[in-house]
């Protein structure tokens, strides 16, 4: 009998359905639109069909971006499946101390990203400890550009994200590892099976849903990849403004001084196409792999 | 999310290294046996050492004088004089007391917000039959796979439109109450045996009073995640405040410290103190808070 009076639920929801209408779904809505237009910063914004799409299929810029966000995916999303993996069974030990360093493991999580990058930037740089040590070791000569050469400059960006992520994707895997049932390891042991063969054998095909879920995860966080790049280069993304990533390269279009709204709308729905897709595949590979378990 | 497989009590369970560690304990059967404990105790320690020690190094440049080399061969591992110079040189270039005050009215707006709103639509959607509750419910879980980085642009022209621009209210009001939350909320009021809201209504309590009384009280610890992770995200976030403010003295703490990066690149003594001024409150919540953190994520239905 609860909620008799028609109105009641919608005064419940009203709040929290304004925010959402103004800030995502109007958006989102004014994104499909503008997209076929030529809308400026400042009004405007004339019907030009598919005007935009056609710049777009011969931006060199755009593609550049494209290029970057795909080799961040390339390299980002493997080693975020696997290396949290690998954390979790080292931490899912009843060993004392063990919650320690759980919340050790997590405390590049709570950093913001602008603080992680900041401390990776001095690491990196070519007076920082990482060049210094790699001098001293006679590894290289003279020091790395980890943040001056473009490619470099991707790279370490992937390196932050994937430290900062493995304490996160870690806690996911430590939910999915307390699930394993602790017989089925004792009985490959007692055949005879090594680690390496008890984790490709019994952890892995037990927690392959959630490495499916984290590489979902890992996958539309890395083509939305922006702070990073930003802030290890100090907003020029590298010599030329090479290692742009899409968000890096949407922002400059549509948000600066004289933003193109029409064209960033464009790129924008483009991306967003990309995430559907990204996940529209998780779920096709989750169907097959539990047709298979099934 | 009650009810979810989550990390349990026993496994977030903390207690000092001991020494005699080392010695062949008998472990529950399951565990990855690589070697013995020593070796698996030798990698923890190694990668805590890599996840620990970038910010142990920005602390030790942040507390090296003036005077004190931080890069070349003379380069110590710990400051040889260790002075708290540089952190009052931080607040010299960027009124940083005041980047500190507008990321924590946001973040606590925010949880005041994804709280109470998030609740009230979860409950509404929980525990009320009305018409349109189905649309409702996919539009909630719809406005999930939308990234925000999508709709970004566009969200600054509605902004913008608000007269927002270049305020704190206009940074709070896209994340002010996400799909997440709501979510949350539901499943939390979902899990709530309903006798106890009936009995309520019995003694003649009206909606609000059954919602404000009765079930919210009881879902304490789906509110303790939704504030957390709001907070957090608000206090982190940096694509968005650094998109909507303009003028340096609105940025919150993460536009300001990329800020003072850009100002003063030549000290990195100064640049070091400002990011441990941004991140050792947060650290000192955390660790105080782990245990209850560690069993939220748990509950919060970060399941596979």
């Amino acid at each position: 009998m609860i909620g008799r009076r028609w109105y009641v639920p919608w005064l419940f929801l009203a709040p929290a359905l304004l925010v959402t209408a103004l800030m995502t779904w109007g958006p989102l809505a004014n994104t499909g639109v503008l997209a076929f237009t030529d809308a400026q910063a400042l009004g405007g914004g004339q019907f030009t069909g598919l005007d935009n799409f056609v710049r777009l299929a011969d931006d060199t810029d755009f593609f550049r971006a494209l290029g970057n966000t795909a080799l961040y995916l390339v390299v980002v999303v493997p080693a975020l499946v696997l290396l949290p993996l690998l954390l979790a069974q080292l931490v899912h030990a009843k060993l004392p101390g063990i919650g320690a360093f759980r919340a050790v493991f997590y405390t590049p999580v709570i950093a913001s990203m602008v603080v992680v990058g900041l401390i990776w930037s001095w690491l990196l740089s070519s007076d920082g400890l990482v060049n210094a040590v790699l001098v001293k070791l006679r590894v290289v000569a003279e020091p790395l550009p980890f943040l001056t050469d473009a490619t470099l400059l991707l790279f370490s960006c992937m390196l932050v994200t994937v430290w900062k992520g493995l304490g996160y994707y870690m806690v996911i895997y430590l939910a999915a590892l307390s699930n394993v049932p602790g017989e089925l390891h004792e009985a490959a042991r007692v055949d005879g099976a090594g680690a390496v063969r008890r984790f490709r054998s019994v952890t892995v095909p037990t927690v392959r849903p959630t490495m499916l879920l984290v590489g979902t995860l890992a996958a539309i966080s890395a083509t939305k990849v922006f702070a990073e790049i930003y802030v290890m280069s100090s907003g020029t993304a590298g010599p030329g403004g090479q290692a742009k990533s899409i968000v890096y390269y949407i922002r400059e279009v549509g948000l600066g001084v004289d933003g193109e709204i029409g064209y960033a709308s464009a790129m924008s729905l483009t991306l967003f196409v990309g995430t559907l897709g990204l996940s529209v595949l998780a779920l096709v590979l989750r169907r097959r792999s539990e047709r298979n378990t099934a | 999310m009650p009810g979810g497989q989550g990390v349990s009590e026993r496994t977030v369970r903390e207690r000092a290294p001991e020494p005699s560690a080392v010695r062949p304990a008998r472990r529950r059967a399951g565990v990855g046996r690589v070697a013995g404990p020593a070796l698996r105790y030798l990698l923890l320690l190694a990668m805590a050492l890599l996840l620990v020690g970038p910010f142990l190094w920005q602390l030790s440049t942040a507390l090296k004088g003036t005077g004190e080399p931080i890069y070349g061969p003379d380069t110590t591992l710990l400051p040889a004089e260790p002075t708290l110079g540089n952190f009052g040189k931080v607040a010299e270039v960027i009124p940083v007391w005041r980047y500190i005050g507008n990321s924590a009215l946001v973040a606590v707006a925010s949880v005041l917000t994804n709280c109470l709103l998030g609740a009230m639509a979860g409950y509404a959607l929980a525990r009320m039959r009305f018409r349109g509750r189905g649309a409702v419910f996919a539009a909630v879980l719809a406005s999930l796979v939308v990234p925000f980085e999508v709709i970004m642009v566009n969200v600054f022209l509605t902004v913008r439109s608000l007269g927002l621009v270049d305020t704190l209210l206009g940074v709070l009001l896209p994340g002010a109450v996400s799909g997440l939350s709501i979510l949350v909320m539901r499943t939390a009021f979902l899990a709530l045996p309903k006798e106890t809201e009936e009995a309520a209504a019995i003694d003649g309590a009206g909606e609000w009073a059954r919602f404000w009384r009765v079930a919210l009280p009881s879902v304490r610890g789906s509110l303790a995640v939704v504030g957390v992770f709001s907070f957090l995200f608000a206090w982190d976030d940096f694509l968005w405040p650094l998109i909507v403010l303009k003028s340096p003295d609105n940025f919150t703490l993460t536009v300001g410290l990329q800020y003072l990066s850009g100002t003063f690149t030549n000290d990195q003594r100064v640049v070091a103190a400002g990011t441990m001024i941004a991140v050792i409150p947060l650290l000192a919540v955390f660790f105080a808070l782990q245990r209850m953190f560690f069993r939220g994520i748990g509950e919060g239905g970060v399941k596979g």
